[in-house]
């Protein structure tokens, strides 16, 4: 491969995403590392083409079980002209480039979160496949002596169309990747003319899944590798004061043990806790060695924490005036003169992300060099927190990545790396650590518990004039570094959000409280409580104010047009676009039917970064017994690039929304996080899920959404609206769990 | 010592007799398919089959298992061309979403249908209980179903 074949690498669009600053030396900068890695039959880092025609597309993002995998190979596929059934996928590392103005992307932006691995890749991707078909047709011309203006693709092939020659992609490769590549963008496709895109594709790794081939970070076995576990403390913010080896070093197969050290209490997190570490020659060794420690534990700040507490003072709180982050109009005099009041308080639970693979990673530190190999949603992060751990240069840290067995958020942060990086580093042995499922549930960044009191004024006409929520909560935000308190809310209000600009006189107010349970994003974040608060309360003042709950919310909704949302998802919001929705589950759902006593019919619906989505659910109470007769759930996505993962999204989301609405909480008691395991966080089960469960994709324009997130929010105030409209019984606090009463 | 049969192949295993048998299998053996979850025979990860009953490796001591026949997700298929008619479901119902889960899934639903060879929906509700974080029981129940329907066609 020449030298400027890798200068193709960098299309303009990667410069872009690169950032700005670091660019001419970029740009000027990357065929040398090109070449250092890549294979001779590459165009560019993205896509290789076998002789036989087979097709090689770079995955640059991790995959979470969200599907990038598959969709974003796609896209490049789309443009690249070939067939789906000829490509393959290869899973490609961090790629940092260190410049004189700091690291920048080698393969554009990489990292999961906020349901952006398709959208910020949107464009991206379609260039690198454009871009590539098009240095194949530059090829097919220099050898044909022809202009470019005759040469054509068709899958696979460039065909001449003056001389009618065809030769396949696999011959034109080291011509294609020895030419360079042109300053402006190729020409991408119309929409119309996608033969993948938009079509329903498998998961590209569905065959190595369902015959236990594919590797996830628990998986990795390098040479030489010895096997960690880390006591933490079971007390938040407590440290290790002294500790007993002597049993742990009688197992068979415990090599080493010692104090790993842990943040201050409220300094911002590397890792979770202060602990033990114990390394063994196997996983169960090292679990035995852990459990016959003897660790004294020092006091902590947090040891008589407790979620009643909590829940108390958040609620003396809300007596108080607040930090106002929203003042839209003038509420007070708006609820001031309206006709109705009607104040209810809602109470959201912290949550524990549980995704099903633990925690793990895989660390090899080396004087001048450090090997990771983890499952992250966020490979910066990784290399990040080794560099802070070893204090290595971040250009001379590997990071590779592995399928990931769910990330739902949790592994957006790099905690359990930063731990084995210590744990090799101390060692100098390459180390696999890993986090029983105990540990999981008790050392996670929880979803924030918070108390949210709302309020709305409503004129003679049943007009909602005012509306205020106020939350008192744990900040997501708390123990940030250079996170000021008065930008706390951020992480809990999204002040854009419905009813902002669609009802005149809106106030939000935020309290913060310092529970110090660590808090981190989980799925969807604030969605997930301010949709159920927000699509609860918006059925309880149709309710009590006798109006229908579906022409409520589309009266407030009205019909599509574009209003600013300056949060993630923005820069618009198309309320009408929900009102579609929420029409479309109306009508597939018979809502309005006449049902027997103790059935119900509940709606919900909420914009979540960018997509749009809702739910309708049909439900029984019989008895305080909850069953879940009917699902209907719709997103707009815009443009469905891989319909079969959105549509997955969608059906998972929902049941995630569920399963959490049902019964999952963290409560913390003396300092200590009650749950441990499935049996006190009981995930939901396939018996939850009723047979009838449709999810639908409705189509708008052709720009795609992220998809991973927006399946959830409506989900549990569809369920809870639903409780009520089967049995009268309104579930303000969460989870739902065992508060249904017998006798309705 | 103990010594067991896995996918057909002879081991052995001469370490502490109380290690559970999923790690035995992951870390000794190598054989990655099979997953850990909770360790508490919770979630059902680890599911294998023990003498052609589906088990849950991470509650089973390496020691009770002197002389069985373990299948694992590995040993499933009876070759490398041909899947499992549950495996086979999976693929066309395209069940995995981030795919952890699935290997115990597949082996759950695989012994489940030998003793329910058509079953209800309620069966499935009662006989599979097996946790997937993401969500994929829609799916799962369709697979099952059609995993029924191709065992059947088998057998015909």
């Amino acid at each position: 491969m020449s030298a400027v074949a890798g200068s193709f690498a960098v299309t303009r669009r990667q410069f872009l995403i690169a950032g700005s600053g670091a660019a001419g030396s970029l740009v000027l900068g990357l065929p040398a590392i090109a070449m250092a890695d890549d294979g001779d039959r590459m165009i560019g880092f993205f896509v290789q083409i076998e002789s036989d025609g087979s097709v090689i597309i770079g995955s640059n993002q991790p995959e979470i079980g969200q599907g990038v995998r598959t969709a974003l190979p796609m896209l490049v596929a789309e443009e690249l002209d070939v067939d789906w059934d000829k490509v393959s996928v290869r899973q490609m590392p961090l790629g940092i480039v260190k410049t004189a103005e700091g690291y920048a992307w080698k393969y554009g932006g990489q990292g999961v979160g906020g349901s952006t691995g398709l959208t910020e890749n949107w464009d991206y991707m379609r260039q690198v496949g454009a871009s590539a078909r098009r240095q194949l047709i530059r090829a097919a011309a220099a050898r044909l002596g022809v202009p470019e203006s005759q040469c054509r693709t068709k899958p696979g092939v460039v065909i001449c169309t003056s001389s009618n020659r065809e030769i396949p992609y696999g011959d034109l490769v080291e011509g294609a990747a020895a030419l360079e590549l042109p300053e402006d963008d190729a020409a991408l496709k119309n929409v119309d003319d996608y033969r993948i895109v938009g079509t329903k594709q498998n998961t590209i790794d569905a065959r190595d899944i369902v015959t236990g081939k594919t590797k996830y970070g628990i998986d990795t076995v390098e040479p030489d590798m010895r096997y960690a576990v880390i006591a933490r403390s079971p007390v938040l913010n407590a440290r290790v004061t002294s500790f007993d080896d002597t049993e742990a070093r009688k197992i068979a197969g415990v090599l080493d043990v010692f104090e790993i050290e842990g943040p201050e209490p409220g300094e911002p997190y590397l890792i979770l806790a202060s602990g033990v570490a114990v390394v063994a020659t196997s996983t169960w060794a090292a679990m035995r060695g852990r459990a016959a420690l003897q660790i004294e534990w020092s006091a902590s700040p947090n040891a008589s924490d407790s979620s009643e507490k909590f829940w108390r003072e958040n609620e003396a709180m809300l007596k108080g005036k607040g930090q106002v982050v929203l003042d839209d109009g003038d509420f007070d005099v708006a609820i001031e003169s309206a006709e109705t009041v009607i104040t209810h308080q809602y109470r959201v639970p912290f949550v524990s992300h549980a995704p099903l693979e633990p925690q793990n990673c895989y660390a090899r530190v080396q004087e001048d060099r450090c090997h990771i190999i983890a499952p992250t949603q966020m490979p910066s992060g990784a290399s990040r927190a080794a560099a802070a751990v070893t204090g290595l240069p971040r250009e001379n840290i590997r990071v590779d990545m592995t399928r990931v067995g769910g990330g739902v958020g949790r592994r957006l942060t790099n905690d359990y790396v930063a731990e084995v990086a210590m744990i090799s580093n101390k060692t100098g042995w390459p180390i696999k650590l890993q986090w029983s499922r105990e540990d999981d549930v008790k050392n996670d960044f929880y979803r924030p518990g918070g108390v949210h009191e709302m309020h709305a004024g409503l004129d003679g006409d049943g007009n909602v004039t005012a509306w205020a929520q106020r939350l008192a909560s744990g900040s997501k935000y708390y123990r940030r570094p250079n996170m000021p308190d008065e930008e706390l809310f951020g992480a809990e209000l999204y002040i854009d959000d419905f009813p902002r600009r669609i009802v005149d006189n809106v106030r939000m107010e935020y309290f913060h409280n310092k529970i110090g349970l660590p808090r981190g994003s989980w799925r969807a974040p604030a969605h997930t409580a301010n949709a159920f608060v927000v699509q609860s309360f918006i059925d309880e003042i149709a309710h009590e104010t006798g109006q229908d709950p579906l022409q409520l919310r589309l009266g407030l909704l009205g019909e599509e047009r574009e209003i600013e949302y300056s949060g993630h998802g923005g820069p618009t919001f198309n309320p009408g676009r929900l009102s579609r929705l929420l029409r479309f589950v109306a009508d597939r759902i018979g809502y309005g039917k006449a049902l027997p006593k103790g059935r119900g019919i509940g709606l919900a619906t909420h914009f979540t970064f960018g997509g749009y989505a809702a739910h309708a659910m049909e439900v029984t109470i019989a008895n305080g017994q909850l069953t879940i007769e009917r699902i209907v759930a719709v997103i707009d996505c815009g443009l469905a690039v891989h319909p079969n993962a959105v549509e997955a999204q969608l059906q998972g989301g929902t049941i995630d929304g569920l399963s959490t609405a049902l019964g999952l909480e963290i409560t913390v008691r003396d300092g200590q996080v009650q749950q441990s395991n499935f049996h006190d966080y009981p995930l939901a089960r396939i018996a939850m899920v009723p047979s009838k469960f449709e999810a639908h994709i409705l189509p708008y324009d052709d720009t795609p959404t992220g998809v991973g997130e927006m399946g959830i929010p409506s989900a549990a105030p569809a369920l809870t609206n639903a409780i009520f409209a089967a049995s009268g019984q309104r579930i303000r606090t969460l989870p739902i769990a065992g508060q249904l009463r017998r006798n309705v | 010592m103990v010594s067991f049969k896995i996918n057909s192949s002879e081991v052995s295993f001469d370490g502490e007799s109380s290690t559970p048998l999923l790690w035995v299998i992951r870390d000794h053996l190598q054989l990655t398919g099979t997953k850990f979850g909770c360790g508490i025979g919770q979630c059902g990860a680890c599911t294998v089959h023990i003498d052609g009953v589906a088990q849950r490796s991470c509650v089973v001591p390496v020691a009770a298992i002197d002389g069985r026949d373990i299948t694992t997700i590995e040993g499933l298929a009876p070759s490398e061309d041909k899947l499992h008619p549950v495996q086979e479901a999976w693929l066309e119902g395209d069940v995995p979403q981030c795919g952890y889960c699935q290997a115990g899934q597949i082996m759950a639903a695989a012994d489940f249908l030998q003793r329910n060879p058509q079953p209800s929906d309620d069966d499935i509700d009662k006989g599979l209980t097996n946790i997937c974080r993401c969500g994929t029981y829609v799916r799962i129940r369709k697979a099952i179903h059609r995993a029924a329907e191709l065992s059947a066609g088998d057998k015909t």
